[in-house]
């Protein structure tokens, strides 16, 4: 195979693995200290129209991304002042999150459909053979540090081992004299900063260019990543290069005009991953779940 | 519950009324009983395709007719239970032509047709007509021949990239088609084919693009909806057509041209036959020689003779003198379908399903 063509799969691969990424960990934050989001798909739709919105308007791809992050994180503050505050179902109010977010999304884009962001900045091939690094942005690039990052702050500080505490056990932890509720929030506006970053990637980098539903379903995928990479950020990152490396795959095969039905093709990043899910969901495999014990309750508890 | 349900629904489409008709209000005082269309989109009116294209009808009924016309519109109608309820009211609120703009309307609007025999209903890219259901739709294979015309003559590595959306015959017509054209000035040009097994996702349509650039395609052609192809192939220097509306502004470099729905003429006819009494029920599949379709704004990547040969052969296919599909031409596993000088009949073409010899890959199925 020519070096142009592998480098083309290469960075076909990270441009569909990038926001994928970017909403995991945020939702893996998220489902650590025990909240279970699943307004992923509204929160990145909302970050794809502000981000685009923002960048169309000032003219710059930095005020874009915060636009982006801030009003994704507002909507993950909504979420939590809904669940941690008042007290209303999890898993009813994220659907409702994703439900609000495309519809609002939809009615303040509708001026922006048709307008377009210019090229997003490349990097230069560095005087290396092929495109590989042509087609590499400073986001791909970005989300590997971030993985290790959340890996670094869940691990390796005192802030990530309170966030663990509050998911593990909320109770206890509220009992020692963690700020449960704050806590969550900060989980909930980070997760949404990231899924909005992961929205924007779509609507500023990929494509570059704004429609209502543009998300077309990458927040259910990543909420099905969280939980394939056993909450752990490193395989939300395999598991996301999986994901998109088949997506990428089926589509060259076709192109090759491989004898087999696109429509086969077009199921295998699903069925790998609930293969996978499988194979780590055994027991006794030494790739247990590590699903974090107070996900998705009801903290009732005052502070 | 049933109530509150028809409340709600009956408000919701009076806003939407509210909304369309205002501006037709304004000028009707004075007249006496201006004929009521009313139109439902599968899409937004922002889309800048399917839906775009028919509300930009609505606007030329508007524009002919003045205030002898009230034109309402209801967008983003789920196909399902939910079109049935609003063609309903649609019906109920006294209007007189009512046009239903997508395949999965076709149940709901023959069966309120039933209910108001005296309503008169156009449905597009059906195939069920009734005493007061008119069908219409348009033979956008004839533009995808031409449209390959330009992409072979454009395209320096001799490879086109095609992104298919489903496996149904109106794409499959259109890739053949589109290859038909394109051998017809380059004997030796190569199709590659992507299905994405999605109308609209302009993620995994930029993805589909980029994998066809990668292995060697410096012509993006697409069956799906977003611009996203066309914006990839502005980016990466390649060229691009566009698919049921004008989409140069997504790549003005880039695209060749736009494959290009135009209802303004259709509508405007049968609106006018709505209102002197002489509609009746029929069935229209218009290419060219109607109107109905179009290749505006051909690009700056389109050299002079290919505009020529594509011209020459837009005006054969308008004139009748030429058919994108007539023998000789053999299937994909090399059996023959036309014999030489055969032109295909309507009702194979509507359900063509295989590959024309040449273009590789498998057909799903």
């Amino acid at each position: 195979m020519p070096f142009d063509l592998i480098a083309g799969i290469l960075t076909g691969l990270l441009v569909a693995a990038t926001p994928l990424i970017l909403a995991a960990l945020g939702e893996l934050v998220v489902e650590k200290s025990g909240v279970l989001n699943l307004g992923v798909e509204g929160m990145m739709v909302i970050g794809a129209f502000a981000g685009f919105a923002a960048k169309v308007s000032t003219g710059s791809y930095l005020i874009g991304f915060l636009a982006a992050i801030l009003s994704a994180a507002l909507m993950g503050l909504l979420f939590g002042l809904l669940t941690q505050v008042l007290l209303s179902n999890q898993v009813a109010t994220g659907l409702a999150l994703t439900l609000f977010g495309l519809g609002l999304s939809a009615l303040f884009g509708a001026g922006y459909t048709g307008q377009t962001a210019g090229a997003f900045p490349r990097f230069d091939s560095f005087g290396l053979p092929g495109r590989f690094f042509a087609g590499v942005d400073a986001l791909m690039l970005l989300v590997l540090l971030l993985a290790i990052g959340v890996h670094l702050f869940l691990e390796r500080t005192r802030g990530g081992l309170i966030l663990r505490a509050v998911g593990e056990n909320h109770d206890a932890a509220h009992a020692i004299g963690y700020p449960v509720v704050r806590v969550r929030l900060l989980a909930l506006a980070f997760g949404g900063g990231m899924a909005g970053l992961g929205g924007a990637y779509l609507s500023l980098v990929q494509t570059p260019f704004w429609v209502e539903r543009m998300t077309a379903g990458r927040g259910w995928i990543a909420l099905a990543l969280v939980v394939f990479a056993a909450w752990r950020p490193f395989r939300v990152l395999a598991g996301a290069f999986l994901f998109g490396g088949i997506s990428i795959l089926q589509l060259h095969s076709q192109g090759f005009g491989l004898k087999i039905d696109a429509q086969i093709l077009s199921m295998l990043p699903y069925l790998a991953t609930i293969g996978v899910l499988v194979l780590i969901s055994r027991s006794g495999s030494g790739l247990t779940l590590k699903a974090p014990q107070s996900l998705g309750k009801v903290f009732t508890g005052s502070s | 519950m049933i109530n509150r349900r028809r409340i709600l629904s009956a408000a919701a489409l009076a806003a939407g009324v509210a909304i369309g008709v205002a501006a037709g209000l304004a000028g009707a005082v004075a007249q006496t009983k201006p004929t009521k269309v009313g139109f439902v989109y599968v899409g937004p009116i922002g889309d800048h395709g399917w839906s775009y294209q028919h509300h930009q009808g609505l606007l030329a009924v508007k524009k002919e007719f003045g205030d002898k016309v009230e034109t309402t519109f209801v967008e983003n109608v789920p196909e399902g239970p939910d079109a049935e309820r609003v063609i309903d009211q649609l019906a109920a609120a006294g209007h007189d032509l009512i046009i239903t703009t997508s395949f999965g309307f076709m149940n709901p609007t023959v069966k309120v047709a039933a209910k108001y025999p005296k309503i008169k209903f156009e449905h597009i890219s059906g195939f069920k007509q009734a005493e007061n259901v008119a069908t219409a739709n348009i033979r956008y294979y004839e533009g995808r021949y031409v449209a390959g015309i330009l992409a072979a003559k454009a395209s320096k590595g001799g490879t086109i990239g095609y992104i298919g959306s489903f496996p149904i015959p109106e794409v499959v017509m259109g890739m053949n088609a589109a290859f038909l054209g394109a051998k017809s000035v380059n004997p030796n040009i190569k199709m590659k084919i992507i299905w994405v097994s999605t109308w609209f996702d302009p993620g995994k349509e930029a993805d589909a693009a980029k994998a066809l650039a990668d292995q060697g395609a410096d012509i993006i052609m697409q069956h799906t909806d977003s611009p996203a192809p066309v914006k990839f192939a502005e980016e990466r220097k390649l060229f691009a057509i566009g698919q049921a509306s004008d989409m140069k502004a997504f790549g003005p470099n880039a695209i060749l041209t736009s494959i290009v729905n135009n209802w303004n003429g259709y509508y405007i006819g049968r609106v006018k036959a709505a209102m002197d009494g002489s509609w009746k029920s029929g069935d229209v599949w218009g290419g060219f020689n109607s109107g109905m379709l179009d290749l505006p704004s051909y690009g700056p990547g389109v050299a002079a003779d290919a505009k020529a040969l594509a011209d020459a052969a837009k005006a054969k296919i308008t004139s009748g003198e030429l058919h994108p599909f007539t023998g000789p031409l053999k299937k994909q596993d090399g059996s023959e379908f036309l014999k030489a000088g055969e032109k295909i009949a309507d009702k194979d073409l509507a359900g063509m399903n295989f590959y024309v010899e040449g273009i590789d890959g498998v057909l799903p199925k």
